[in-house]
């Protein structure tokens, strides 16, 4: 679809800065096009930009289309576009917007268009596909697994990822380029290799595939998915620059290279490629 | 709004063929002319109806049968409600307290469900729980861990000893995600944001299908299976204040009714004591046990530890009579009794309710939650990073400084299907439950931690068994193609009417009318006359049911999917409603004002709800006799 039809036209017949009502403009329509529609509403305390969302349903356009469920910032399924900047609807407060003006909500553009504020996400659910399983090692004789906290900390945080795909909506790599997409794993799948490769226990390697097919050297570390994250994980700094540093280190590090070469000889091969 | 016309482009994408590559019966697509609405056909073995925590761990179950398998998602994979589960998952690991066990565990699961339980499922549960919560572990779940190296455990409402193995209060998180990329792994079909509408039953009563429709393209889809397993979660969203997404309308709990299987102990909806109270948008947004297991304090706006006037007689013996031994037990166990705060949730609900009701509320109408002035901010943000991030992003309010307000919010339905404890099988042949929507294990009040694990242990049962009937089963499953038509034909009804009538019903408006019903007349205080008058208001919204008209069309229309919905819900609340006013007595979740005791004679039965034609019929059956060895249990200890 063309992208340009979801950008916020120029200001038109606001409904001006009437105390007490809000207005949300959004964008309604399908992969065939669509357009701006303003519902204009009275504010209600403490309220988030979902609540108004809900409310145009209930009393205006029982049919707007909208993907939400926890409505507490835990499930990541309201991501959207609040004047222009990728949110979780559930987590916008009505109160960060000055009042009187139209508060523009636009699907997520990076993935096409399903209806209004829904798009088709499955690009995710595919890479995730391609995800090679968490395979742990030998167990402890008492049959337990033994972590230190200090050693999963880090991971813990990767693990905090509500699957918004947010980061996947923001990054360049894929927003401005569909053809991108074959080839490229994204953000939140970097959080999820690097939760893999960093977990103590787990004892498969994926760094050839990161840099084969995941496409982990298309990023150029602008650190716009850790600005959108709501669950506020490190994306860049934690998990992208240290698997860039790993894949690095094993392709390009002559005496890596060498136990590499040493491994594969000896049958030892503990890259997943 | 101009239609888009829904055609099965998608019968042509990779999934379907993929699928196909894999049935046994030669027969698929939009061919059967029974209707003139086109639908597709997919063959299993096994349909695994719902994807939070019961559904994946069955599908993983049955996969790992060797059976070919569908697991339908009412969102999108991942999203169901188990995300929201914070505190964590119930299992005498004995990690943080050795003296755990199994037995410790089911004698706590049983007394804080107020012995209504179905002591079988109660000792599976607490028997498998541990092996369960290695298994994700095993599968790449990080839970947070003790100084030397195992799976760390805090304390929660009811249970004895630290018994909840946790990751910060994002357990649920946690645990569906280690869920879902496993069953990812083994490759099982997924069928997202599809919803079913009616289970297909063959001439012997018997399951062979289901009828569904897919969201994204709104088209229906037909599956013959041989056998059906039901995780399809709770129903609080029939009620205005609750913790519940709206995926909770009780879906599969009316699916089974509508079956014909029985359905138990639907009066006992559990109120979770500490839901947000403000602002009005998230009300009833759930604020974790765990806060209290990690220190935090009930007080009301005399600033008074209320807790300590209502312990009651069952668990007086082992709960703190002041302040001093509350605090105390914190941090030793064993010289302390333990703190009046971890009641089992019904207690402490009904006491804040009390609180608020006598004029010692908290300015937004609950009570004062408090874990600011006992620990420090550090600990606090480590512990309950979730809530501080709830508090302080939807409330305006730093817990690290500030109390929480907090008051009972509808949070966990007891009651539902009525399951075999072994094999998880209801009273109709090929149809399974497990998690939420199957009812005895909880009994009258679910314990925090409970649900977690009931949702792997039960989901691992019920997928071994499902598997297990569909190998059994002889030739093809067939359904009646009339049926199929009769389903369709009713669900686009709210489409084809026009909604700008006179009489057209809002779905909207209609489900308001059915929260507020139930919120103010079947909430966590009841009464004969007023579960009398709701009986008669669920009546008249069945009735404006039939009106309710949609614009829009099939595809990703949530008003015509509430519309569907409603049926569900109204079905579910009228069971719910009938229960309680049977229930003549007051036992866990269930609390009636005109009859505010327990009743011995009362604990002895289930009522069970049956669908016969177009009424219900309620049934007090008695319950499963617990064997002698696990009775000796509760006598050793009083």
């Amino acid at each position: 679809m063309n992208q340009n039809d979801r950008q916020p036209a120029e200001t038109q017949d606001k409904n001006g800065p009437a105390t007490g009502k809000v207005t949300l403009r959004i964008w309604r329509g399908d992969e065939n096009g669509g357009e701006f529609k303003d519902y204009t509403l009275d504010a209600q305390e403490g309220e988030v930009v979902l609540d108004v969302v809900h409310r145009v349903q209930s009393e205006h356009a029982g049919d707007l289309s909208v993907r939400w469920n926890c409505k507490a910032g835990k499930c990541g399924s309201c991501s959207a576009e609040i004047n222009g900047v990728p949110k979780l609807m559930c987590m916008t407060r009505m109160s960060d917007f000055s009042s009187g003006e139209p508060i523009t909500i636009t699907p997520m553009r990076t993935f096409p268009i399903i209806r209004d504020l829904v798009t088709d996400v499955s690009f995710n659910y595919e890479i995730a596909k391609k995800v090679p399983p968490f395979t742990p090692g030998p167990k402890e004789p008492d049959g337990t697994y033994r972590m230190a906290q200090r050693d999963i900390d880090r991971i813990q945080e990767f693990h905090k990822c509500i699957e918004c795909f947010l980061c996947q909506n923001v990054c360049h790599v894929i927003r401005d380029h569909e053809e991108n997409k074959a080839n490229y794993a994204g953000p939140r799948f970097f959080v999820r290799f690097a939760a893999l490769e960093m977990h103590p226990l787990n004892t498969n390697n994926s760094l050839g595939l990161l840099k084969e097919e995941m496409g982990i050297g298309y990023c150029n570390i602008t650190k716009c998915c850790t600005e959108v994250c709501p669950e506020q994980i490190h994306i860049t700094d934690n998990a992208i620059i240290p698997l860039k540093e790993r894949v690095v280190t094993a392709n390009y590090d002559p005496l890596a290279w060498l136990v590499t070469k040493i491994r594969r000889k000896t049958g030892r091969n503990t890259s997943s490629t | 709004m101009t239609d888009t016309t829904s055609t099965p482009e998608h019968l042509t994408s990779p999934t379907l063929e993929e699928s196909a590559a894999t049935e046994q019966k030669p027969a698929k697509g939009p061919k059967m002319s029974h209707t003139d609405l086109p639908f597709v056909t997919h063959n299993f073995d096994v349909l695994v109806i719902g994807a939070g925590g019961a559904g994946l761990r069955a599908a993983i179950e049955a996969k790992l049968q060797g059976v070919s398998i569908a697991l339908l998602s009412k969102s999108l994979l991942g999203k169901a409600h188990t995300v929201m589960a914070e505190g964590g998952i119930a299992a005498s690991l004995g990690n943080v307290s050795d003296q755990d066990n199994w037995q410790v565990h089911f004698r706590d699961t049983m007394r804080g469900g107020k012995m209504l339980n179905n002591w079988k499922m109660a000792q599976l549960h607490a028997q498998e729980a541990p092996d369960r919560v290695l298994e994700l572990e095993e599968w790449g779940a990080l839970f947070d861990r003790t100084a030397d190296g195992r799976i760390l455990q805090r304390d929660f409402g009811g249970h004895r000893y630290a018994r909840l193995a946790h990751v910060g209060d994002r357990t649920g998180l946690e645990m569906i995600r280690t869920l879902q990329q496993k069953a990812v792994s083994l490759g099982i079909e997924v069928f997202a944001e599809t919803i079913v509408v009616k289970l297909l039953l063959d001439s012997n009563r018997a399951i062979c299908g289901a009828v569904a429709y897919e969201r994204s393209v709104g088209d229906f889809i037909v599956f013959t299976a041989k056998s059906i397993l039901l995780a399809t979660g709770g129903i609080g969203r029939s009620w205005q204040i609750t913790s519940n997404s709206w995926e909770s309308t009780g879906g599969g709990h009316a699916l089974a009714l509508w079956a014909g299987a029985d359905m138990i102990d639907m009066e006992c909806v559990q109120f979770h004591p500490t839901g947000m109270v403000w602002p009005p948008s998230v009300r009833g947004l759930l604020v974790t046990e765990g806060v209290r297991g990690d220190g935090g304090i009930l007080k009301n706006s005399l600033g008074k530890r209320f807790m300590f006037d209502y312990i009651p007689p069952m668990f007086a013996s082992e709960t703190a009579d002041s302040e001093e031994e509350a605090d105390r037990w914190y941090t030793d166990h064993a010289k302390a009794r333990r703190t009046p705060d971890l009641l089992p949730r019904d207690e402490v609900a009904r006491a804040i309710n009390t609180e608020v009701k006598s004029g010692r509320g908290s300015p937004h109408g609950g009570v004062f939650l408090d874990i600011a002035s006992r620990r420090s901010p550090e600990y606090i943000k480590r512990r309950l990073p979730s809530m501080y991030h709830q508090f302080k992003e939807l409330a305006g309010v730093d817990i690290t400084k500030d109390p929480m307000e907090v008051g009972p919010t509808c949070h966990y339905m007891m009651g539902g299907v009525r399951v075999d404890a072994d094999t998880a099988a209801s009273s109709v042949p090929g149809l399974y439950a497990a998690g939420e929507v199957a009812g005895g294990m909880h009994g009258a009040n679910r314990l925090g931690g409970n649900s977690l694990s009931d949702l792997v242990v039960f989901g691992r049962r019920a997928g071994l068994h499902a598997a297990e009937y569909a190998k059994s089963y002889q030739g093809d499953p067939k359904p009646d193609p009339g049926e199929i038509a009769k389903a369709i034909a009713e669900c686009t009804k709210p489409l084809s009417k026009d909604h700008t009538a006179e009489n057209a019903e809002n779905p909207y408006k209609l489900q308001d009318d059915l929260r507020k019903t139930m919120q103010s007349l079947v909430g966590i205080i009841r009464t004969e006359h007023e579960l009398t008058q709701a009986l008669e208001e669920i009546e008249k919204l069945k009735e404006r049911l039939d009106n309710i008209a949609v614009q829009g069309d099939k595809r990703y229309n949530p008003g015509w999917h509430l519309a569907l919905d409603l049926r569900s819900m109204l079905a579910v609340c009228q069971c719910v409603t009938l229960g309680a006013l049977n229930r003549k007595e007051s036992r866990g979740g269930h609390t009636r004002d005109d009859y505010p005791t327990l009743d011995d004679e009362l604990g002895k039965i289930n009522f069970v709800i049956r669908q016969k034609g177009t009424e219900l019929e309620i049934t007090p059956e008695p319950k499963p006799q617990m064997p002698p060895e696990l009775q000796k249990l509760f006598e050793e200890q009083h």
